[in-house]
């Protein structure tokens, strides 16, 4: 008896007993669509991370203060006099304070207005250049002037086609006068990059009353001189702060590094999880399998008197679990294929691998094969004498 | 003719709980090509492990069988499927048809075992069918036929592979009297169309339809005589 014979009959079985064939598939369905899903998810986010570190470039270096207590401080003055110190190395600095305000023009008033506090390199660093009027200079960082830049939804919001060039407004009750309206980024969209004020870092710490700057952005002129600046800012700040708990310095390689160990871990997490899911289904296979066998006695009696072989039984009920875990596998691909373009394309980028398309339909084959084997094992060596007997 | 089936001194015996069953205790056998021939015998006589043993469904504990020139009586599992699929076409007293199969696929379904190609299978279940009356009837299921109907499939389903043997084991035994008799007029005419029969019944008029009759009883032949119309 040939492979197709036996898969036909396998076919014929599954589907005269649709509704508890159906009930069988259930768990390696949701096993193999929880983990297309949750691949997705976590592929979708890491993808849209990894994008975003990307962006900032591998010359790029992050500084942290962590240290909350103590006095000693670093300034935007400090640092810049590190960094002109060493102009070889560092082409660009700027500092960020965030801060949310409440900002009134006359009678309009719009709450939590996202403000950054930062530096005239700000503009180079994070490409947000002006599109009318001026960028922080220098100058104002000395004077702490009350000067603003903003953003195109914060332009629209205010003055609609009105020019806002010269025109005060207030931060939490203090005027600022804007110099600069910035350049579009992402649809000038409420609350995104375009909802934003920037104003100079020493103004910021004024307005905030945050003294301490939390993140420097430092730009590295030549990227072999990466690691070596990244060593020579975290002597500086050493000297500071006289303790390695209170700052870290990031380069995007390191940051990179740190998000694929988290990836392979959410991976390792989700096959574990896998595995336990499909182990259940495959449990409830074996179980019904186990059941069709002994419904199936009679059946496997005359099939024997007329026959067949123990081969072709064995090969009849394996058949029929793999049939049953194949068809759950792919059923599951397309749920969780559907829900990764329906539901997590909300939150996240949507992304499909084919690997772990490939991977949970082998693996739920397998479930198959393991648990398929023992009733079909059971049911090749009934006794026909007594299977035919059986009522 | 030569001998189809050939049994010396066969015995076996089964454990019932503490008892021992000597269900054959010793039993001689020797029917040809072409016979039409009935074994009887009442219930624990033996007949029926006479039966599985010509059937290549059990083997006996000692004594030998050949079955179409061949020594069944030391074969592996394996070795009596095949010989069963060649030489054996058994009709049921429950019929035994797959229900969810048509007449056409339940005739078809031993020569799939035999690894006929679908058109070859096509060919033979039909003429099978055919031969029993129920030409029109094929893409019928069981469900959807009457008890004869579907004792003609079975039996067209043991002719189907041209075994050597047909084994009927109390083919009427779930039918009413004149269907019955419509099931044993068409053994008679398959016999004369060339086939082996052995009929196995506890009725002893059933059994006098047969050419030779052989009356069983603790294991053992008592009786082994032509009959005579």
């Amino acid at each position: 008896m040939n492979f197709l014979q036996s898969l036909k009959m396998a076919v014929t079985s599954i589907y005269s007993n649709k509704g508890r064939s159906f009930l069988t598939m259930l768990g390696v369905i949701i096993g193999v669509a929880a983990v297309i899903a949750a691949t997705g998810f976590a592929l979708g986010s890491t993808s849209s991370i990894t994008d975003s570190i990307e962006s900032l470039g591998a010359n790029k270096l992050s500084v942290n203060i962590l240290d909350r207590n103590s006095n000693r401080d670093i300034d935007y003055e400090d640092f810049k006099a590190f960094t002109d110190e060493n102009a070889d190395l560092i082409s660009m600095m700027a500092p960020t304070v965030n801060g949310t305000s409440t900002v009134k023009y006359q009678t309009t008033i719009s709450e939590a207005v996202n403000v950054i506090g930062t530096s005239p390199d700000y503009a180079e660093i994070n490409d947000m250049h002006v599109q009318d009027g001026r960028y922080i200079l220098e100058l104002d960082m000395e004077y702490r002037q009350k000067i603003a830049v903003i953003g195109t939804a914060v332009a629209n919001e205010f003055f609609g086609r009105t020019d806002p060039i010269g025109e005060t407004i207030k931060l939490d009750g203090t005027p600022f006068t804007i110099v600069g309206v910035l350049e579009q980024k992402d649809g000038g969209q409420d609350g995104g990059e375009d909802d934003v004020i920037i104003i100079p870092v020493t103004t910021a710490q004024r307005v905030y009353k945050s003294a301490t700057i939390r993140t420097f952005t430092v730009l590295v002129s030549e990227s072999e001189n990466v690691a070596k600046t990244q060593a020579l800012i975290e002597d500086f700040l050493f000297e500071t702060y006289l303790s390695e708990d209170a700052y870290r310095v990031f380069n995007s390689a390191q940051i990179l590094d740190t998000l694929e160990d988290i990836t392979g871990t959410m991976a390792l997490i989700l096959g574990g999880i896998a595995v336990i899911s499909l182990l259940v289904g495959g449990i409830g296979i074996m179980n019904i399998m186990l059941v069709s066998v002994t419904e199936r006695t009679r059946e496997i009696g005359i099939r024997k008197a007329i026959g067949a072989r123990k081969s072709s039984i064995l090969s009849q009920f394996m058949i029929e679990a793999l049939v049953i875990t194949g068809l759950g596998g792919l059923i599951g691909i397309v749920i969780g294929v559907g829900a990764i373009f329906l539901v997590i394309s909300n939150f996240v980028p949507p992304v499909i691998d084919p690997m772990w398309m490939v991977l949970s339909f082998g693996f739920s084959l397998l479930i198959g094969l393991l648990f398929g084997i023992f009733p079909a094992y059971k049911a090749a060596n009934l006794n026909p004498i007594e299977a035919l007997r059986y009522e | 003719m030569t001998g189809l089936v050939d049994i010396n001194n066969m015995k076996k015996t089964y454990v019932m709980g503490s008892n021992m069953v000597r269900a054959l205790d010793g039993v001689d056998l020797n029917i040809k090509h072409g016979e039409y021939i009935s074994i009887v015998g009442p219930s624990g006589s033996g007949k029926s492990t006479l039966m599985n043993m010509i059937g290549c469904l059990d083997a006996p504990d000692s004594g030998s069988y050949m079955l179409d020139g061949v020594d069944v009586s030391d074969m592996n599992d394996k070795e009596l499927a095949e010989i069963r699929s060649e030489k054996i076409g058994f009709v049921f007293q429950g019929f035994n048809l797959l229900p969810r199969l048509t007449a056409l696929e339940n005739v078809e379904l031993p020569l799939i075992y035999r690894g006929y190609s679908h058109k070859k299978r096509r060919e033979m279940a039909l003429e099978a069918l055919d031969r029993v009356g129920l030409g029109d009837r094929v893409h019928h299921k069981p469900t959807e036929l009457s008890g004869g109907q579907m004792q003609r499939v079975a039996v067209a389903r043991a002719l189907a592979g041209n075994p050597p043997v047909l084994l009927a084991d109390e083919p009427t035994g779930n039918l009413d009297t004149n269907t019955g008799k419509e099931i044993l007029a068409m053994l008679e005419k398959i016999h004369d169309q060339g086939n082996t029969i052995i009929l196995i019944t506890h009725d002893k008029e059933l059994a006098g339809q047969a050419k030779r009759r052989i009356e069983i009883r603790d294991g053992r032949i008592i009786h082994d005589e032509e009959v005579r119309k």
